[in-house]
């Protein structure tokens, strides 16, 4: 009665082998690396790339243990620090010709020492904590109402243009918070500016209101488009963020959306917080101004002759110098939308601007005189310019609708609308949690995290031994299998290990010893009543299995409750709980009850089991054992 | 080895009464000090700057209260952390001082004193986010009450659902009751750890449960104090050495774990004992005054078992 068929001791087999083949990367620790990535979305770090950082390493003497391409970035493993600063030197000379304007960040990182055969199954290492690691953590609120407010006002832009084209009178057009008021003097202008808003301004909804002798009607954005409006802020804010946090040079940062109206940015490794806050809080903006198209201009263009007076040479993406005048046509606050698109008649790809109401009227006087001629779009950053594109004007441009077009690829028609939108923050943020943790800290952190774990565990497998004898082995087997299996969901699921995470494994451990307490002490009490070994155990487990079941469940319930409305540390605390209870389930019972049968289940004559005293009051014969 | 040498049921029950009035006074102190010394809420509840700052000597607190005092900052907690070495210093918000200006400052006052000084951990939190914390953190009890009563209604009896749920809610607010009167600081760990409690301790009171239900199937004869005294006998050992087992991990812990984790283990700590203490005394006494029969857990009276397939019990009757 206590065997297994094959196929669950295949299961058994199988799980191990997996577990086992998915912890290991845990074990190889990490190696100093360097890790090249690109500066902008714009560039790609490719094969050419490598190609070029394997000749300096050459040059330079280093033998790398291993260069990989992953995500868009280049890693190369080096076997000690010092090699690890020699060849951040060489790379960095041989890719960055411009220290003032490098187009890749060249960082020191640590790689994990896993071998190319155990990557290649995608096992690899837990990822560590900031709290383990140290390094930086910010959570930034975006303001939303801003945003909204933002909006509206350039909607009221908008209407105004609009209404003065159609010809409706009105006495005012003022926005009140997010809401956009018109004053109109009769029953028709109402009508006619309604119609205009329906016909014109799909975002908006209107109500009207009689105010003495006065109508008025108020136009608020309706709720999808504010929706839309809120998650188009918190896009645009994240691609800033990205932007300007690579020049931070952090290896593996994080930036994540959390909820409606946050980000999450974390930093591993960065210990300067006054710097990283610096940067995150920077604002670029975005110029347009005309090109000087004069002879002179031409010829500093071409770098035959001085830079004319009035103007000023920036570079564009390809290197390529503009010179522009001096006099700053449109300024970034203009600008509401760039997207990439496709021109409905030719089908090239194009980007497509749109400008608030103001920024119209000017585009169209400014497009209006100089046809024929190139406008440059410049974006500044750190106080340095760059020219993101300086197309030429060919017709006059109005309605604020502007689409730049010719000799562009999909990829580069992207780009460009990234960068147009990075150039500011859609709205403002600001920092509503910050957490800083030295790599000193996070370092003992591990050591105490790993401590726990390890002391705990010795002290509750001797025990269980002493008191069990050989269950209480196979207790404490089972026990190592479910550390062994939950390191392997976890690294499998590649979560973040926290310290409240390791907390939460000890204490899973200590509480999936329950099981395996719970069939023991039925099985001893099975054997105290009377039962045959073989059935002691056979109904040691089974009725101690519907116990299990309840207890998991209740515990399961509380895990579940901490992830849905934890947050931070509780999260990794629940993630590791839930998880533990669940591979508990098969290692304490499952896995056990194999190692059991494996012994036990073929001895036809079974007479004694080990699993320490069974006690019996005297004058209580038990039943006759067989 | 065998600890639990019991030769005839212990008659629980009979004590119930003496042991639910303590249990009822331990609970009414409790509330008493939640009430009028309120929980010690760490940075991440209040919002505020913490800054922990690591010497080479020990640390003169002094010294430091008297340079942040300079600073102007009110309502400033300094406090060793884990070590004489390590200082942790607690600052409330303050409107119009970001929290790196706030850090910054107290930083270049603390190296001004003692040039060793360095920072180990810098946390900020907003007051909105605290705010949401605490609310989070109320839903998560909610739930966390909600779906375990209605466990344990679906699979034993609203009975025992509430009698559960009582003992157990009882054991939260004791471990509160201990964070209010001892001032320990209550940081989100401690949270979770009192919601694992929560869902551990139910456990206890399920167990038991369960082996009242196998009683009233299997001893048709005794009645049901007799069959709840059988029970709490039956698993009393099995309660201790699980509990035991826990404990030790927990001890662990609270041993190696270093201050961050030691608030944590520490009302791990208190659950367990509590935990124990609850379902043996506390909920299996409140289902016995809420009038448990057989009835009410064998469908059919209890005839036959066969009058149940579904029953994951079943098997369990003998």
């Amino acid at each position: 009665m206590n065997r297994y068929p094959l196929w669950k001791y295949a299961i058994i087999v199988i799980a191990l082998l997996v577990g086992a083949l998915y912890t290991a990367p845990n074990f190889f620790g990490e190696a100093p690396a360097v890790q090249v990535s690109p500066v902008k979305a714009v560039l790609k770090v490719d094969l050419a790339t490598q190609a070029r950082v394997e000749e300096a390493l050459r040059d330079a003497g280093i033998r790398p243990d291993a260069i990989s391409l992953e995500a868009g970035s280049l890693r190369v493993r080096v076997d000690s620090t010092d090699t690890q600063l020699k060849a951040k030197d060489a790379i960095q000379r041989a890719l960055i010709k411009d220290p003032a304007d490098p187009e890749y960040i060249v960082a020191l990182n640590l790689l994990s020492r896993t071998p190319a055969w155990l990557s290649a199954l995608h096992a690899a290492p837990m990822y560590l904590g900031l709290d383990l690691r140290g390094g930086v953590h910010f959570m930034l609120q975006v303001d939303m109402q801003a945003a909204l407010s933002k909006k509206a006002e350039s909607l009221a832009g908008d209407l105004r243009t609009m209404l003065r084209e159609k010809n409706v009178r009105h006495g005012g057009i003022s926005r009140n918070g997010q809401s956009i008021e018109v004053r109109l003097r009769d029953d028709a202008a109402v009508s006619a500016a309604r119609a205009v808003i329906l016909e014109q301004f799909p975002d908006l909804q209107t109500t009207e209101a009689q105010e003495g002798g006065d109508y008025k009607l108020t136009a608020t954005i309706k709720p999808q488009a504010a929706r839309r409006v809120q998650e188009q802020a918190l896009k645009q804010n994240i691609t800033t963020l990205h932007n300007r946090i690579n020049e931070l040079g952090v290896a593996e940062p994080v930036i994540q959306q959390q909820g409606l109206d946050r980000i999450v940015v974390q930093l591993p490794g960065v210990q300067d917080t006054a710097k990283a806050k610096d940067i995150l809080g920077r604002t670029a903006t975005l110029e347009i101004r005309m090109v000087d198209e004069s002879t002179e201009g031409r010829a500093a263009e071409t770098g035959t002759g001085p830079v004319p007076f009035g103007t000023e040479r920036y570079l564009d993406r390809n290197g390529q110098a503009v010179i522009v005048k001096k006099q700053v046509i449109l300024t970034g606050d203009n600008l509401t939308d760039a997207q990439p698109g496709f021109d409905s008649q030719t089908q090239e790809p194009t980007v497509n601007m749109t400008l608030d109401a103001k920024g119209s009227r000017i585009f169209r006087d400014v497009t209006r005189e100089n046809v024929g001629k190139r406008m440059a779009i410049i974006l500044f950053e750190k106080g340095k310019g760059e020219v993101v594109t300086a197309p030429v004007i060919r017709t006059e441009i109005g309605g604020g609708r502007v689409q730049i077009s010719g000799r562009m690829t999909t990829v580069e028609a992207n780009d460009t609308a990234l960068l147009l939108r990075a150039g500011a923050l859609a709205a403002p943020m600001e920092i509503i949690e910050e957490r800083t943790i030295g790599p000193s800290l996070g370092a003992e952190n591990i050591d105490k995290g790993f401590a726990s774990v390890t002391w705990g565990f010795v002290a509750v497998a001797a025990f269980m031994c002493v008191y069990y004898l050989l269950f209480g082995v196979v207790s404490s087997v089972a026990l190592a299998v479910n550390l062994l299996l939950l390191v392997a969901v976890l690294s499998m699921l590649q979560a973040t290990l926290t310290l409240p995470g390791m907390a939460a494994m000890a204490l899973v451990l200590g509480m999936a010893i329950d099981a395996n307490v719970l069939i023991n002490e039925r099985v001893r009490e099975e054997l105290r009543n009377g039962a045959s070994p073989q059935a002691a155990i056979h109904a040691g487990y089974d009725r101690a299995w519907a116990t299990i079941l309840d207890s998991n469940v209740t515990t399961l319930i509380a895990g579940l409750a901490l992830l849905a409305f934890g947050s931070g540390p509780v999260r990794g605390f629940a993630v590791v709980h839930c998880l533990g209870i669940l591979t508990s389930m098969f290692s304490a019972v499952f896995f056990s009850r194999g190692l059991v049968n494996l012994w036990y289940g073929s001895r036809k004559k079974l007479k004694t089991v080990s699993i320490g005293t069974v006690w019996r009051p005297e004058g209580q014969t038990a039943a006759k054992v067989d | 080895m065998e600890f639990f040498k019991i030769r005839r049921d212990i008659p629980f029950m009979r004590h119930a009464l003496v042991l639910n009035i303590i249990s009822l006074v331990t609970f009414l102190a409790a509330v008493f000090f939640l009430i009028t010394r309120g929980l010690h809420l760490s940075v991440e509840f209040t919002g505020g700057t913490l800054l922990e700052v690591s010497y080479s000597q020990p640390a003169d607190l002094e010294a430091v209260r008297g340079g942040v005092a300079k600073l102007g900052y009110k309502d400033v907690q300094v406090q060793n952390f884990g070590t004489a070495r390590d200082v942790l210093i607690r600052m409330p918000a303050v409107k119009g001082v970001s929290s790196s200006q706030q850090s910054e400052q107290v930083m270049s006052t603390l190296k001004a004193l003692d040039a060793s000084a360095t920072l180990r951990r810098n946390e900020f939190v907003g007051p909105q986010v605290g705010d949401e914390l605490a609310l989070d953190g109320l839903k998560a009890l909610a739930s966390v009450v909600v779906g375990i009563m209605i466990y344990l209604a679906l699979r034993f009896e609203w009975k025992f659902a509430v009698a559960a749920i009582i003992a157990n809610l009882h054991d939260v607010v004791i471990i509160l009751g201990f964070f209010a009167f001892f001032q320990w600081e209550f940081s989100l760990p401690v949270l979770a750890a009192v919601l694992a409690v929560l869902g551990y301790s139910v456990n206890e009171s399920v167990v038991i449960f369960d082996r009242i239900r196998e009683n009233f199937r299997r001893l048709r004869k005794m009645d049901t104090v007799a069959i709840i005294d059988n029970a709490i006998t039956s698993t009393i050992s099995r309660t201790i050495i699980t509990h035991g087992s826990t404990q030790l991990m927990v001890l662990s812990m609270l041993l190696f774990g270093g201050p961050t984790l030691h608030y944590f283990a520490l009302a791990l700590t208190i659950g367990i004992l509590f935990g124990i203490y609850s379902s043996v005394f506390v909920a299996a006494a409140i289902a016995m005054w809420l009038g448990v029969k057989r009835e009410d857990l064998i469908k059919a009276g209890g005839a036959k078992r066969e009058s149940d397939p579904n029953d994951p019990n079943a098997g369990a009757v003998v």
